[in-house]
């Protein structure tokens, strides 16, 4: 099977290490990813509340190529993802929607049916390669890892059927598959503070500390995220949060995939991990 | 003047009909243009019912019995499934288009759903427009005739 | 063309009635001009319209138009004949008029009610009217048939509501049986601490029923006993149930409990809602009806490995029987109130309040059970670590009126969830902080809002809002080892977290989750939210659509315990009526074989679900018996040689009514 791979804007700078990571895994998992041509920025979730026509326009367009490249449409960005499927189903559900942005798009000599499916990363990983295939390939086992599994808001809502939108557990069950343990995370679909880190950085400080603190206080070594936006909070800004909360925190954050490129053996550079501001090499030098 | 679709819709008196009443008693609005014979169980409608309504000017045919599990006979609705798909398939013959004959499904419960489906089927027929029997070539055609007409 | 009337048959007289139904009909559709349309049609002498057809004038319009005009079919347009078809048929048979010469046009529910262009309305009216008048002339005079009434009842579910329609009944001086699925009736209500807003004790109340049942002539007890199979119809059921293998013999068994006090093996008790433990013989409760235990073979040592058999060595009464097997028992009855109950709301579902997840936060019938002097912790409201909780939020509406579990309001929860207020403002203290969190107060019972005050001049305070989840990670240093509550407070537009020592989550009433699989047995429908469907939501709330089969209680939706109280006794009165008759009319419309037509073919042997037709092998014809016969027609649709006749559903009579509807 054929997948569309769709980076979005992070990918090519901040979020370069999930890039990397993702497609040597997919690599080694054998899941042929094809980048999609000639993409633009999926619409984003902060245009979305500024000119919703104009984004679903973007979004469309990405849609439309897709559409014509064949293949479902993946995207490893959790809020390209939301934008993506939220375009898609407002295609679908709206008439007047779908005539407007279709105008847009034969402008542009781009026309679009309604046929590509929207997938996130994970989601593909977990059902398309599955957890056994995994584990079969796991090379150095992350047994003794502790990892707390954050899911953020929008990988799992709304509601798609992908896990559980208030208790997601397929994270969880993927740490475990790799050798790992998924500690008590309570917080684990809630808000990173997202974009409010530009805009009211207080608040968003203020939220990372929550997450940070209900990890590390159930004994995680590492967290896990799956998108370039909560990465970049919890990774760039814990001194941040160390100063105006006093706290200590000193935690390594990775991609989900960073994770499964190291039980699979690949070499931590084509990961990435020499990326990360809270350097994780310490940590896990064992599984190295 | 548009095609007003006369559509004649046969229920089963357990389900279906008292679902039809359920949407009058809720006063959900739909298209008048569909009308309601009733038979105790949709196990009662003979294809030629279908063929007869065809025949006397109908556009379209709605036949609604119980849920399956649900038949107040306990399997006269199972019987009806069967039938339909294999009048269906001479309706098909006889150049009457698929959407002109629905079976449907609709509980003492769902007034909503009848609602639903009467406005579907009358949008669906009208689509189609006016039936106009085709001219009755195959030899079957003209068997089914026959036994409309007896 | 060709027109059915006319087809050699004698010209008949018919009479039209056009119903105004007050402005319910006439105000969408002509009236007049339906009557006047209906005057053109052919056979038809007589056409009026009348503001009530179903009022008493309006039926003697009817009959008088009979004697005077010697009308021979009669056509009345106006409701659904769901509704009103018995009353113009009576009016006609009181007129002399065979009731199956009469016939219905639907024109209110499927048509003034469902359409608001009148123009449309009446065209749609006078094709339905012109669809029965078509119709009647070939319909033919039938005979009802008379059927005795079995005088027994079977009453289905022991909590309150069978209780009661068991007792009202057999104090009628009917035969009653009563079958239970647990060990012990008793259901639902004793497992009760309190009731609200009397606070009676729930046993006190409730046991003296259970034991009059017991002791009752009348009335035979099957507990432990499940229906698998019902045939027949009104006033002549056959019913089979099962009575599960007990391992005790109950003639022999005095109750005396020894072998409950020596069984060694201990498991969570159903009863106690899994907070207490039992043997694995046991009687749910002390109070249990009968007092008689069950040996619960998948936890019992003796069945699992083979050895122990103490029960049975400590017997004195021999009533021990390892041997024991289900049995089945044939039961004739001519009525049946099902009174199977509800299904509380499973918490653990809405993981945000996480039920089964975090400790302390507990379901509705746990926190009953635990106020419960008899309860696992002789009535103390303890934590998981045994102490007192100093706080309590109890959060209202948990799995109803939420889109995702159930939309309806269960009715109870507001004023039971009061009651658990109170009660823990009674047993721990009353400087314990309770925390109602509500989304909208309903307190409508006699007495009830007056309770509501009594609970916030108790000091509780109530939040209306309802909250988004129950978590144990704090935020500050006074929620740490807490539950925390979040919640909207919605009357002042602002965010709460509160934390708390305890959560009771008053979980919503919700259909037994074997109610699709008896309302299929007993061949009753349900209605959207899962719970049986009564005959008629406002006026026939006790009755099933199926003649005989009458509901009561929490089975039909949920409702406290007066209106459960008081649905039973209206279902035995419905059920002695029945039973006093002792004679009912039952359909005529059944089908039959006409012989001289009938190829032997046998097709229509195996369609009929009733297994209605034997095969007359020296006559090599099908005959249907008519007293099995209920005239479903399945078999008319599928004789190849239109030898069966679906009587007032004949060929005839549908295709000329199909014909009328398009003219």
């Amino acid at each position: 099977m054929k997948y569309i791979y769709y980076p979005g804007c992070s990918l090519e700078s901040t979020g370069i290490s999930y890039d990397r990571s993702t497609r040597a895994v997919c690599r080694v998992l054998g899941l042929e990813m094809e980048d999609l041509e000639d993409w633009n920025c999926c619409g984003s979730t902060a245009y979305f509340a500024i000119d919703e026509l104009l984004s679903l326009c973007f979004s469309g367009r990405n849609l439309a190529l897709a559409e014509g490249q064949g293949g479902d449409l993946v995207a490893p960005c959790s809020a390209c993802y939301t934008v993506l499927h939220k375009t898609n189903r407002y295609l679908k559900d709206y008439p007047d929607v779908r005539a407007k942005v279709g105008t847009a798009l034969a402008a542009g000599g781009l026309s679009y049916h309604g046929g590509t499916k929207v997938r996130h990363l994970a989601e593909v990983i977990l059902n398309d390669v599955g957890l056994e295939a995994i584990a079969s390939r796991v090379q150095r086992n992350l047994h003794g890892l502790k990892v707390a599994t954050y899911y953020g808001c929008q990988l799992v809502r709304p509601d798609v059927g992908f896990d559980h939108p208030e208790f997601p557990q397929s994270l969880g069950t993927l740490v475990e598959a790799l050798g790992g343990e998924a500690v008590k995370f309570p917080l684990m679909s809630r808000c990173c503070g997202g974009g409010l880190i530009m805009s009211e950085e207080q608040i968003a400080l203020g939220l990372l500390n929550k997450l940070l603190r209900s990890a590390t206080d159930n004994g995680a070594q590492v967290m896990i995220a799956a998108c370039p936006l909560c990465h970049l909070n919890l990774d760039a800004y814990q001194g941040k949060v160390n100063r105006k909360f006093g706290a200590q925190y000193n935690l390594p954050v990775l991609y989900f995939t960073q994770l499964i490129g190291l039980a699979l053996g690949i070499d931590p550079q084509a990961l990435g991990l020499d990326k990360n501001i809270i350097p994780a090499t310490e940590l896990l030098a064992a599984y190295v | 003047m548009s095609f007003e679709p006369r559509i004649i819709g046969i229920l089963c008196n357990w389900c279906s009909y008292t679902g039809a009443d359920l949407a009058g008693t809720s006063r959900m609005k739909y298209a008048p243009n569909v009308r309601i014979v009733r038979v105790m169980c949709s196990g009662r409608v003979d294809p030629t019912f279908v063929l007869k309504a065809f025949q006397q000017g109908a556009d379209g045919v709605l036949i609604g019995g119980c849920h399956p599990g649900d038949c107040h006979y306990s399997t006269g609705n199972y019987k009806t499934a069967r039938r339909i798909p294999l009048l269906k398939k001479m309706l098909d013959q006889l150049g009457i288009e698929d959407g002109r004959v629905r079976l449907e499904w609709v509980s003492a419960s769902e007034g909503d759903r009848f609602q639903a489906l009467a406005n579907e089927m009358t949008e669906q027929v009208r689509a189609l427009g006016p039936f106009r029997p085709a001219a009755p070539s195959k030899p079957a055609a003209m068997e089914v005739a026959a036994l409309a007409a007896g | 063309m060709e027109d059915n009337n006319g087809k050699g048959k004698t010209r008949e007289r018919i009479g039209v009635y056009v119903c105004h139904c007050g402005s319910n009909i006439a105000g969408v559709v002509d009236c007049p001009a339906v009557a006047e349309y209906a005057r053109s049609l052919p056979d038809v002498v007589l056409a009026r319209d009348y503001k009530y057809m179903c009022s008493d004038p309006g039926q003697t319009l009817i009959k008088d138009d009979i004697k005077e005009h010697g009308l021979t079919r009669v056509v009345v347009a106006s409701c659904s004949p769901r509704m009103h078809e018995p009353t113009f048929r009576r009016a006609c048979e009181q007129a002399g008029l065979n009731a199956y010469l009469f016939e219905m046009a639907n024109i209110r529910e499927h048509c003034s009610w469902v359409t608001d262009d009148k123009a449309k309305a009446t065209e749609k009216a006078k094709a339905l009217v012109s669809a029965a008048v078509r119709r009647v002339v070939w319909q033919q005079p039938l005979q009802t048939r008379e059927v005795p009434v079995t005088p027994a009842a079977m009453v289905i579910g022991g909590g309150v509501a069978g209780i009661q329609a068991a007792l009202e009944i057999a104090d009628a001086g009917f035969k009653v049986y009563m079958v239970e699925r647990d060990p012990s009736i008793g259901g639902h209500m004793a497992q009760l601490d309190k009731t609200f807003p009397t606070l009676d004790c729930s046993a006190c109340i409730l046991t003296p029923k259970m034991v009059s049942v017991s002791q009752h002539p009348n009335i035979e007890l099957l507990a432990y006993s499940e229906v698998v199979d019902v045939q027949g119809y009104v006033g002549n059921f056959k019913v089979k149930v099962k009575k599960k293998a007990r391992y005790v013999d109950e003639e022999k068994c005095r109750g005396c409990g020894i072998c409950e006090e020596k069984c060694p093996g201990r498991v969570p008790s159903e009863f106690e809602e899994g907070l207490g433990k039992r043997k694995a013989i046991y009687r749910p409760f002390p109070q249990a009806v009968p007092n008689i235990p069950v040996l619960d073979r998948d936890n019992c040592l003796y069945f699992q490995r083979g050895r122990c058999r103490v029960c049975e060595r400590f017997c004195d009464s021999n009533a021990i029987d390892y041997e024991q097997e289900d049995r089945f028992v044939d039961l004739d009855v001519g009525a049946i109130v099902l009174a199977t109950g509800y299904d509380l709301f499973d918490a653990s579902a809405d993981m945000r309040y996480g039920y089964r997840r975090l400790d302390n936060v507990i379901s509705a019938l746990e926190f009953e059970r635990m106020c419960n002097a008899s309860g696992p912790t002789a009535g103390r409201i303890l934590m998981a670590n045994g102490k007192e909780p100093k706080s309590v939020a109890i959060i209202h509406c948990v799995g109803s009126r939420d889109t995702n579990y159930h939309q309806y309001c269960s009715r109870v929860c507001c004023m039971y969830s009061m009651k658990f207020a109170h009660l823990v403002k009674d047993r721990v203290g009353h400087d314990t902080k309770v925390f109602e969190f509500y989304t909208d107060l309903r307190a409508f019972g006699k007495g009830y809002e007056e309770f509501y005050n009594r609970v916030q001049e108790e000091g509780v305070t109530f939040v209306r809002g309802r909250p988004a989840e129950v978590t144990d990670v704090p935020e500050t240093i006074d929620e740490v080892g807490k539950l925390i509550v979040q919640a909207e407070n919605t009357l002042v537009s602002r965010q709460v977290r509160i934390p708390v020592d305890m959560v009771v989550l008053s979980g919503g009433l919700e259909p037994r989750s074997d109610t699709a699989e008896v309302a299929r047995m007993f061949n009753i429908s349900r209605s959207q939210d899962g719970f049986f469907l009564e005959r008629h939501p406002k006026l026939d709330p006790v009755a099933s659509m199926t003649d005989g089969v009458f509901v009561a209680g929490c089975c039909q939706g949920p409702k406290d315990i007066p209106d459960t109280v008081a649905q039973a006794a209206a279902a035995a009165v419905r059920a002695v009526g029945l039973m006093n008759k002792g004679k009912i009319q039952v359909e005529a419309a059944t089908s039959m074989v006409q012989a001289e037509l009938c190829s032997g073919c046998r097709v229509c042997n195996k369609l009929c679900p009733y297994s209605a037709i034997t095969f007359d092998e020296e006559k090599k014809v099908s005959v249907i018996n008519d007293a099995v016969c209920k005239g479903c027609g399945v078999v008319a649709a599928a004789c190849p040689s239109d030898a069966i006749v679906s009587r007032h559903f004949t060929d005839a009579q549908i295709l000329a009514e199909i014909e009328g509807v398009l003219v």
